[in-house]
C-alpha cells in the first residue's frame, strides 16, 4: 500500500520535469533513410572483332516508370581533345547508377589525358583497363554502381574489350551485355558470337556432336547482331529504349552512330 | 490530466505509447537531413527556338499543410540563367547563398564570359553529387534554364543524388507525372524545338501550371514564370492562374456526396 502514495512518478512514464526523465537508451543505432544510390536503366553491350570494337548502349535514362529523358548517352570517348573528344581511341560504357557513371567517366578520361601530356604517348588499352579496374576497387566500400566495358584495339591492332563489375574484377572478352537487359542480351551474344550450343551438322550422335569453333565476325554481321539485340530487348524490357548509340573503333579512330528504337 | 506537469498538453502515453527518448540524443554518429521538412512541389520547364520557359507555385508546404503561399523558388543567376528549385526549401535557401557567392566572385574575376546555363549546371552537378557522396544530401530536385554557347537554349536537371539529365521538356517531382505528357505531347524531340515559338511554350507552360494546380494537393494558383532568351530574363514573380475551368468536377463519378 505504501508505494501507492511513495510520490514518485510511474516507472517509464512522464516524470515531474523534463530534466528528471530518464532517456531510454535506443535500441541500437538509429536507421538512415537516405539511399545514395538508383537505378537509371538502360543497357549496353560490347563485342570485339579482329580489327575492330563496336560498344552500343541505348539513349534511355529512366527513374522508377519515369524515362527522365530520350536522350541519355551511356557511351563516352577517353582520352580525347575538347568536348567532342577528337583524337580518342578508346570507349567507355557505363551502365546501373547514371551520377557514378559520370563520375567515373570524368576521371578515367582526366587520368588518360595526364598519362599523354606526362609520358607524349597514348595509353595502351591494356593499361587503361588495368587502371580502371584500380579506380573501381579504391571505393570498394562505397562503390561505383556501375557495369563498365571497355573497348580499343589492342597493341596488336586486334579489338580489346573489357567488363567490369561495381568492384572492379574485369577480364577480357569477345562479347559482354551489361545493365537492365543483360539477362536478355547475353545467351543471344553467346550463340551468335561465341557460337554456343551450336553443333557442326552430322558431325556424330549425342556427346559426339563437334561444337562449332568460333571465329571473329566481319564488322557488318556485328553491326547487325548489335541491332537486332537491342530491338529484341526493347521488345521485352521497360527500361530500355528510345535511341540507339554506337561505336566503332578502328585503326582509323571512332565512328559514332545513331539509330531509333521504339519510344513506348 | 494528471498532477505531472510533463505530461500536460501532450499525447497520453497509456494511449499513444511513451514518446521515442531515442530522438533527444545528444552523442552517438553524427546526423544529417534524412528527410525534407518544407518543401516545394514540381517546377517545369520547355525549351523554344529562342530560349526556354520555367515556372514553378509559390507555395512551400509543411507536410501536408500549406504553410508559406509566397515562396519564390525561381532564381536569376547573373541576368542568364534561371535555377528551379523543388524539394526542400532550407535547402534551397543555401543553395541561393551558395549562387550569390558564386556571382560576386565572377563579378571580382577577370575572366570576360560570364558563366552560362551550362557552366551553372555542371557546378550544382558537382555540388550535390559531393554532398550525396557525403550522406549529406541537398534535399532538392534543380532544373537549371537559360543559353549555352551560340545561344543555344539549354535546359537540366540535376537531384539530391547528383543525377543529371537534359531534355527538351522537364518537370520535378508531380509535374514528372502530370506535365511531362502534356509538354512531350507538343514538343517531343529535340527537332520539333526549332518549331515552338515563345507566346507557344509560354502557353504550354501555363497549362501545366493549371493541369497541376487541379491535381496536385501540393500546389497553390500563385505561382512565377520566366522566360530566358538572348536579349535577358523575363521573370514574373507574381502570375496568378487564369481560366481555370472546374467544370469537369462535376463529371467525376465514384466518391463524394453522389454514389453513382
Amino acid at each position: 500500500m505504501a508505494s501507492v502514495f511513495s510520490g514518485a512518478p510511474p516507472q517509464g512514464g512522464p516524470g515531474y520535469s523534463f530534466s528528471q526523465t530518464r532517456i531510454a537508451t535506443s535500441s541500437g543505432i538509429r536507421e538512415h533513410s537516405f539511399y545514395p544510390y538508383t537505378d537509371n536503366g538502360g543497357s549496353t553491350l560490347g563485342v570485339s572483332g579482329a580489327d575492330f570494337t563496336i560498344l552500343a548502349g541505348d539513349t534511355r535514362s529512366t527513374s522508377g516508370y519515369n524515362i527522365n529523358t530520350r536522350y541519355a548517352p551511356k557511351l563516352f570517348k577517353i582520352g580525347g581533345e575538347g568536348p567532342d573528344g577528337t583524337g580518342a581511341r578508346i570507349v567507355l560504357s557505363v551502365v546501373g547508377f547514371a551520377a557514378d557513371g559520370d563520375a567515373l567517366k570524368e576521371r578515367l578520361d582526366t587520368i588518360v589525358k595526364m598519362y599523354k601530356y606526362q609520358h607524349g604517348k597514348p595509353m595502351s588499352v591494356a593499361a587503361c583497363a588495368q587502371r580502371l579496374s584500380h579506380i573501381l576497387y579504391n571505393k570498394r566500400f562505397f562503390p561505383y554502381y556501375v557495369h563498365a566495358i571497355l573497348g580499343g584495339l589492342d597493341e596488336e591492332g586486334r579489338g580489346a574489350l573489357y567488363s567490369y563489375d561495381p568492384v572492379g574484377s574485369y577480364e577480357r572478352e569477345q562479347c559482354r551485355a551489361a545493365g537492365a537487359a543483360a539477362s536478355l542480351i547475353m545467351p543471344f551474344l553467346d550463340n551468335q558470337v561465341n557460337f554456343k550450343n551450336q553443333y557442326i551438322p552430322g558431325s556424330g550422335v549425342g556427346h559426339a556432336l563437334e561444337q562449332r569453333v568460333p571465329e571473329p565476325l566481319p564488322r557488318k554481321d556485328v553491326e547487325e547482331l548489335v541491332k537486332d539485340a537491342f530491338t529484341s530487348a526493347v521488345e521485352r524490357h521497360i527500361e530500355v529504349g528510345d535511341g540507339l548509340q554506337m561505336m566503332i573503333i578502328t585503326k582509323e579512330g571512332i565512328q559514332e552512330t545513331f539509330s531509333e528504337l521504339k519510344k513506348d | 490530466m494528471n498532477h505531472l506537469p510533463q505530461a500536460w498538453g501532450r499525447p497520453r502515453d497509456d494511449v499513444y505509447g511513451a514518446y521515442d527518448a531515442s530522438h533527444l540524443q545528444t552523442s552517438g554518429p553524427q546526423q544529417h537531413t534524412q528527410s525534407p521538412i518544407v518543401t516545394g512541389t514540381s517546377v517545369v520547364a520547355v525549351k523554344f527556338k529562342d530560349g526556354v520557359v520555367i515556372a514553378a507555385d509559390n507555395l512551400a508546404s509543411y507536410g501536408s499543410l500549406a504553410r508559406f503561399t509566397d515562396v519564390k523558388r525561381l532564381r536569376k543567376f547573373n541576368s542568364q540563367v534561371v535555377v528551379g528549385f523543388g524539394g526542400d526549401v532550407s535547402d534551397m535557401q543555401y543553395l541561393d547563398r551558395l549562387l550569390s557567392s558564386l556571382d560576386i566572385r565572377e563579378n571580382y574575376s577577370t575572366t570576360e564570359t560570364p558563366l552560362n546555363a551550362k557552366n551553372l549546371h555542371t557546378y550544382l552537378s558537382k555540388v550535390m553529387y559531393k554532398r550525396r557522396s557525403d550522406f549529406n544530401p541537398l534535399w532538392n530536385h534543380i532544373l537549371v534554364a537559360g543559353l549555352e554557347h551560340e545561344n543555344k537554349p539549354f535546359l537540366a536537371s540535376v537531384d539530391l543524388l547528383g543525377t543529371t539529365f537534359s531534355s527538351p521538356t522537364l518537370a520535378t517531382g508531380f509535374g514528372a507525372h502530370l506535365a511531362q505528357p502534356i509538354l512531350r505531347r507538343v514538343v517531343p524531340d529535340e527537332a520539333t524545338v526549332e518549331s515552338v515559338s515563345r507566346e507557344q511554350a509560354v502557353a504550354l507552360v501555363k497549362e501545366c501550371m493549371k493541369v497541376l494546380f487541379y491535381r496536385d494537393a501540393r500546389s497553390l494558383d500563385k505561382y512565377s514564370i520566366a522566360v530566358v532568351t538572348k536579349d535577358g530574363i523575363d521573370l514574373k514573380e507574381d502570375e496568378k492562374l487564369e481560366s481555370q475551368s472546374w467544370a469537369f468536377a462535376e463529371g467525376i463519378r465514384g466518391y463524394g456526396t453522389q454514389v453513382n
